[in-house]
């Protein structure tokens, strides 16, 4: 199906997710506020886009103090761990302020990295520490494969997750990094990649994709869809 | 398991999709924005929309063609030709390219594709390589395969990748629009130099091209154009014959 269509043009449909469904699940009750973290990493044009397109109001906050009224928050990210340094002490205080106050927060690529205790990419650049473990280069396995790994390749869930709720077990996404979190009891869902590695955790509101999901068609904006329809849970007011 | 991408390139000029047969001799294959819906609907892996005309008077129409694309998809796309500095890059990344290819400003100006993966990351930067058969090397072509540059396809792609280069797109002159089957002797030497991601390019004809440069070829990713433009392939039979010769894809 086409992902997608031009304003105007109606119902969207993305193969057999009732995207206007979650549309009006926003639109009627509640208009989500979620906060994108941009430190500096590369180019944020696509996260916004595909958060647009589902219906999400997305801030960029310029300083730690507007992460206060979010929803959610958004940690995207490309290219080297050590740009995660720009996220400083205010900042990481803020976010975990907003986990304190039951909002929840997604990490994305190197986002989701950030997450774990730290990247053996930049030693001197500690992580949020909220996932157990460090991120390591992925070694290519016996078969030698080349590192960086770009491209589609599929996951395996070991246990169900609101963020992977109704993705289907032989699901492609599309991934580019060198670097990757050890699979461990947050893991929601693994790759193989010459190793196994975290493609997906949550673990209570805390959640991270390894993958992009902005880039993961079909399959991509579901789960993006998942983490707002949580997101709107925890943030509607009653009625 | 890691899937061996299909691509679909859109040259574009004057708003429209041609393509030719060895770089010269355009034919128009229709609307950008539509061939690029089709291309999602059968399964294409990413897209690449190449301005084979970018010359500076089209390049504002070229930002609103990759705006257009853009906006329907939610898989990779990358724009190339013509892209000379910074601020080239800029205008198609601002537009929603994922990725940008640099070819001739690349070997012109090689610090360049360390300052693109320096702000946009090196996934983000792809070293498009027009090479031909010169006795036993590859020599590397520039200003849309008219200008040989002295430099051998190899050494180049491993020159790229130090600076920063996310991945090759290693197009065969000598296979460009005859659909005789990629250069799958040079695909595997320039694959097996690099440890970045290499798009075949060139001469794709048959699914068994594909087949073979995915073996043989060693590619990570093939790129094709007219097999796909004209309606004579769908993508998803494509995927489906490779699959059947367990070469991994994404369904």
């Amino acid at each position: 199906m086409l992902e997608g269509q031009a304003a105007g043009e109606g119902v969207a449909e993305h193969e057999g997710i009732d995207i206007a469904a979650s549309g009006q699940l926003t639109a009627d009750s509640y208009v989500m506020r979620i906060a994108l973290v941009d430190y500096g990493a590369g180019n944020l044009t696509s996260v916004k886009k595909a958060f647009t397109h589902l219906g999400a109001d997305l801030v960029v906050p310029s300083s730690p103090r507007d992460l206060d009224g979010a929803d959610a928050i958004v940690v995207p990210g490309v290219g080297h761990f050590q740009a995660t340094r720009s996220l400083t002490a205010e900042w990481r205080a803020a976010i975990r302020a907003s986990l304190d106050r039951g909002r929840p927060l997604l990490g994305i690529c190197v986002g989701m990295q950030w997450l774990y205790e730290g990247s053996t990419e930049a030693p001197d650049s500690e992580g949020l520490g909220v996932i157990p473990g460090r991120c390591t280069r992925l070694t290519g396995g016996t078969a030698n494969l080349k590192v960086p790994h770009v491209g589609w390749n599929t996951l395996a869930m070991p246990r169900p997750s609101s963020l992977l709720d109704g993705v289907p077990a032989e699901a492609s996404v599309y991934f580019t990094h060198s670097y990757a979190g050890p699979v461990n009891a947050a893991t929601a869902a693994s790759t193989e990649y010459g190793e196994r590695f975290a493609a997906a955790v949550e673990e209570n509101l805390v959640m991270g994709l390894q993958f992009h999901p902005e880039k993961s068609g079909a399959t991509g904006l579901r789960i993006l869809d998942n983490f707002l329809r949580r997101v709107a849970a925890l943030a509607a007011p009653a009625v | 398991m890691l899937a061996k991408r299909i691509i679909a390139c859109l040259d574009v000029r004057d708003g429209q999709v041609v393509k030719g047969v060895n770089f010269e001799g355009l034919r128009s294959a229709g609307d950008p924005a539509t061939l690029a819906r089709r291309y999602n609907e059968e399964g294409i892996d990413e897209l690449v929309i190449l301005d084979v005309t970018a010359t500076l008077e089209k390049r504002l129409a070229m930002a609103a063609t990759v705006r257009a694309v853009a906006r329907e998809l939610f898989i990779p796309l990358c724009v190339g030709g013509g892209i000379r500095d910074s601020g080239d890059a800029a205008a198609v990344v601002d537009a929603g390219a994922d990725k940008v290819s640099l070819n001739t400003a690349a070997l012109t100006d090689p610090d360049l594709i360390s300052r693109l993966a320096g702000q946009y990351g090196s996934q983000a930067v792809i070293i498009a390589i027009d090479a031909k058969r010169e006795g036993g090397r590859y020599g590397v072509y520039v200003r849309s395969g008219t200008t040989a540059s002295g430099r051998d396809a190899v050494e180049w792609a491993k020159e790229a990748e130090s600076r920063g280069a996310g991945e090759i797109l290693l197009t065969s002159i000598d296979r460009d629009g005859t659909k005789s089957g990629f250069d799958c002797e040079m695909t595997a030497a320039v694959s097996a130099a690099v440890s970045i991601p290499v798009i075949a390019s060139g001469g794709a004809g048959s699914f068994d091209d594909f087949v073979d440069v995915f073996t043989s070829g060693r590619a990570d990713a093939a790129l094709a154009a007219s097999i796909f433009h004209y309606s004579e392939h769908g993508v998803a039979d494509l995927k489906a014959h490779l699959r059947d010769r367990s070469i991994a894809v994404r369904i």
